[in-house]
């Protein structure tokens, strides 16, 4: 199965080269690359909003530009089915922030890795380090909920298992999606003073953290240990369609060329890097092109 | 499937054994109760041959056939606004009546020429997700809604060809297909004095004027941008549409509210969790178990605030009786926490409220699934009737529960007169009839960390939405149902909205037997099937049964299939273009004579896999569903046609 978005480009050189070939003036020839398709989420910061004022919406303008075209975007709310109604339905061929090794697409190298942490604001110090530190069972928490059929985020099912229940407050990560940032409700609720400590993903709470006033601290939350131990840390690629390798070491190219920028854009985002932010976090050896 | 069995039609009467004899694998048990005694012989022998699993007791399979019934002493009657005797031909309402009887007067179509049934006319909806809706008709028009976009469509039976009348199109906001937790489907709509009534996914219900497709109001009930969707179809009683929610994974609350029917205005709304006030429970609450007795304990069963977002939406059934003016619904699943955040009972969520018409007032409750632990909404459908049990008459309600027991409960009380298992069951062991508790199996209780295998029924439960029929002639409730069990086997990683997580890895399967789906003939007086069919794939369509004792349903391979409703017997069957997840219905046209119809377009949860290309339903319920139906996509493709038989 070859690409999509190498046939488009096969199929929009040939037609550059016919309108040269016809002596068409004017530019057609500037436009010989097709867009890079991308689904994205039209009111998720700090991944990316329709303004396009995301860190993924930056990163999505790298790689076009290193690809010699521009991107062309298929809004979509990441909910339940995002996957099989975006890339699923031929709406788009990427989408830029996937866990490494999603079953229902195939990735790059992740090119970043964060954790959930925990969110307090400044008078708290200093802030847990891990789930077991006592002040937990009094405090007032928040956690993010995913809700899809008994799953949860992991420090929230990780609260749980130690009992830690009556004292905790959910926020859907869906939020009210009539508002800009629905998913900043949890973070705003530290800040309010509504809860003491918000234990969410790295990325969002860092992002939403530093918007408040004053801002908040931001730690991570220390890995769990035991059979039992449920990740807090995630490693994050770009996702194509499974038939689509050769998109993915496209993209895989653009990512280990310009990881310096890339990390850039993270850091300018602030979001709190597990990795050492330049290394590989991976082995991976991408598959290759077959003979024919 | 029936194996070497490609024809449309079955050959005459006569060869009826021979016919039996290739459906073996299917038919478990009969017992014979009506005008085919002349056959009981060799139907016996030939059954009795080849009986496969469920029938442990040969003593009783004897006994089953030796008791006959008298026909004349019917220990049932059913509450239907429309007697068999007054049937009027229409179908109004997706349950055929108040009552939910699904039965049809009308018997011009009969065990004995149902063999020689032929396509009349067809209609593309142009729409190709899970079609859920049962057509609806009322005098000389036909009315369809179709999964999202929701479109309407008004067919006039009189004209050949049956044209399209008019259609509507409510143009639902595109977001709300990304909020719909299982396909994009809609279970129809109904016609009440000249209006048809139906909800769209984006949270509106809406009123047209039948006879000219005219907007009569539009309201608003939910906010997509909070997860909240409709997906059932209303219940129009006493000048009131009620119309109930669903998004329960999304955090959502649910709720019944009643329309008022000239202007869609608010008349009352009961919420499934919070407060004794916002649940419309007060003086008159007089449930029958001590458990669901005490203030606010839609409050104080569950962990604080934890009820605001608790799920126990109302995306399924609702049935009215007119004698005591209560109406019945069912709450689902409670959300989005996971059980071990949640400890409690979790009122009101799984279970069912009877509330008075009127007011909404809560007239009783009573939970199913207290706790739920498997994500087993109680939404399913409740058949009104009076069965005599016990020798006395009792006005009861019967459901078919997704927890894998089919009640028999007294309707002006809430008494759980009989809960018996009809399918096989690892995770309950029974329900108290002195406490009204389910009895659960501690060791399949599913949690944070626990691998757990051998979970039956699995999430879809015994039998989900698809609602059953119930014969006031043979006092048998036929149950399209699932026979999957599942295994939480370890963790994946997912993510939404930007967030990844770990969701548990469900695997489902078919359950003993091999087979995925299950059309069950019960008798709820003696609380035991009397006869079952097997299906290859999990049934995921209504049923429908008629005065001329036969029984229709689909198959997700798109088979629509007419069976005697006293034998199981297959009489008929016939290929649809796609995979049915619908509700048969059948009416008597304009040219007098008697029709059957049925939507196919294969979708929802189990059909996903097909209507989606790929089910990625991003953790692992549907993934699991996914492991019992891989094959699907080889036996049927996408589609959205209504199809229409009647006889030669």
């Amino acid at each position: 199965m070859s690409s999509r978005f190498l046939e488009a480009v096969f199929e929009a050189s040939v037609a550059a080269s016919l309108a040269a070939a016809m002596l068409i003036a004017g530019d057609a020839g500037a436009q010989a690359a097709p867009p890079l398709r991308v689904c994205a989420d039209p009111n998720n910061l700090p991944f990316s909003n329709q303004q396009q004022e995301g860190f993924e919406n930056r990163i999505a303008e790298l790689v076009a530009g290193e690809l010699g075209t521009t991107v062309e975007y298929t809004w979509w709310a990441q909910r339940r089915g995002f996957i099989r109604n975006t890339l699923g339905e031929e709406r788009c061929d990427m989408v830029l922030g996937v866990p490494a090794g999603l079953e229902m697409v195939t990735t790059t190298r992740p090119y970043y890795r964060s954790t959930y942490v925990f969110v307090t604001r400044a008078d708290m110090a200093p802030p847990p380090a891990s789930l077991d530190d006592q002040r937990l069972r009094t405090l007032r928490i928040g956690v993010q909920m995913i809700g899809d059929d008994g799953t949860n985020t992991p420090p929230a099912h990780a609260l749980a298992r130690r009992g830690i229940i009556t004292n905790v407050s959910g926020y859907l990560v869906y939020g009210d999606y009539s508002l800009p940032s629905p998913a900043a409700a949890i973070i705003e609720a530290v800040a309010r003073g509504d809860i003491d400590i918000a234990l969410a993903w790295g990325p969002m709470a860092a992002y939403f953290a530093a918007r408040q006033k004053p801002a908040l601290t931001v730690a991570p939350i220390a890995p769990e240990r035991g059979e039992q131990a449920l990740p807090f840390i995630f490693e994050i690629a770009m996702g194509v369609r499974k038939a689509d390798a050769e998109l993915r070491d496209a993209l895989q190219a653009v990512l280990d060329r310009r990881r310096s920028d890339i990390d850039a854009i993270l850091r300018e985002y602030g979001v709190p890097r597990s990795d050492a932010g330049v290394r590989p976090v991976a082995t991976f050896t991408p598959h290759r092109r077959g003979a024919s | 499937m029936l194996p070497g069995t490609h024809g449309r039609n079955f050959p005459n009467l006569p060869t009826i054994g021979r016919m039996v004899a290739r459906q073996t694998r299917q038919l478990i048990r009969v017992r014979e109760r009506g005008r085919w005694g002349a056959l009981l012989p060799s139907l016996f022998l030939l059954v009795a041959a080849s009986i496969v699993g469920g029938c442990a007791n040969p003593d009783e399979e004897r006994r089953a056939v030796a008791q006959v019934r008298p026909p004349q002493t019917q220990p049932w009657a059913p509450v239907t606004n429309q007697p068999p005797h007054e049937e009027d031909g229409q179908w109004t309402m997706p349950a055929k009546n108040h009552a939910s009887t699904r039965f049809s007067g009308l018997s011009e179509i009969h065990t004995e020429n149902a063999r020689t049934l032929r396509l009349a006319w067809t209609f593309s909806t142009g729409v190709v997700r899970g079609h859920e809706a049962a057509p609806i008709v009322a005098g000389s028009t036909m009315f369809i809604v179709t999964p999202y976009p929701n479109i309407v469509y008004a067919l006039d039976l009189r004209e050949p060809g049956v044209p399209v009348k008019w259609k509507y199109e409510p143009k639902p906001a595109a977001a709300a297909q990304g909020v719909a937790c299982c396909d994009v489907v809609n279970r129809g709509g109904v016609y009440d004095q000249g209006r048809f009534y139906f909800n769209t996914l984006d949270g509106h219900s809406v009123a047209l004027d039948a006879e000219t497709g005219a907007e009569i109001w539009k309201v608003k009930l939910g906010d997509i941008n909070k997860g909240e969707t409709i997906t059932m179809a209303p219940l129009v009683i006493n000048g009131k549409v009620l119309v109930g929610n669903s998004g329960g994974e999304m955090g959502v609350r649910g709720w019944l509210t009643a329309l008022r029917i000239e202007d869609g205005s608010t008349a009352w709304r009961a919420y499934s969790t919070g407060p004794d006030a916002d649940c419309l429970i007060g003086a008159d609450f007089k449930p029958f178990y001590e458990q669901d007795r005490g203030k606010d304990l839609g409050v104080s069963s569950w962990p604080p605030e934890a009820w605001k977002t608790g799920g126990g939406t109302v995306w399924g059934w609702i049935s009215y009786d007119p004698e005591t003016n209560l109406v019945f619904y069912g709450t689902a699943n409670p959300g989005p926490w996971n059980p071990d955040q949640r400890p409690g009972d979790n009122k009101w969520t799984c279970g069912i409220f009877a509330r008075d018409a009127d007011t909404g007032q809560a007239r009783w409750f009573y939970q199913f699934s207290p706790h739920d632990l498997f994500d087993w909404d109680g939404v399913n459908e409740q058949i009104l009737t009076e069965l005599e049990i016990g020798g006395q008459r009792r006005k009861v309600l019967i459901r078919p529960e997704r927890n894998g027991y089919v009640y028999v409960m007294d309707r002006t009380t809430g008494e759980v007169l009989s809960a018996t298992a009809f399918v096989h069951n690892t995770t309950t062991r029974g329900v108290d009839l002195k406490t009204g508790k389910l009895v659960h199996v501690e060791e399949k209780s599913t949690g944070s960390g626990k691998l757990i295998r051998d979970i039956c029924p699995a999430a879809p439960g015994a039998k989900d939405w698809n609602p059953s029929a119930f014969s006031p002639r043979t006092g048998i409730l036929y149950i399209p149902h699932n026979n999957l069990c599942m295994d939480h086997e370890g963790y994946e990683t997912s993510y939404i909205a930007g967030t990844p997580f770990v969701g548990a890895t469900v695997k489902m399967y078919a359950g003993p037997g091999g087979m995925r789906g299950t059309f069950t003939a019960w008798d709820p007086i003696q609380a035991r099937p009397i006869w079952k069919l097997d299906e290859d794939l999990p049934l995921w369509s209504g049923a429908l049964v008629t005065a001329g004792d036969v029984v229709f349903y689909g198959t997700m391979d798109g088979w629509f299939k007419a069976v005697d409703a006293r034998t199981g017997a297959a009489l008929w069957r016939f290929k649809t273009g796609s995979g049915i997840v619908g509700q048969p219905v059948t009416y008597r046209g304009p040219d007098g004579r008697q029709y059957v119809a049925i939507l196919s377009g294969v979708g929802g949860w189990a059909g996903a896999v097909v209507a989606g290309d790929l089910d990625v339903r991003d953790a692992s319920a549907a993934l699991g569903f996914v492991n019992a139906v891989r094959d699907l996509p080889q036996k049927t493709t996408k589609g959205g046609m209504l199809y229409v038989f009647a006889l030669p």
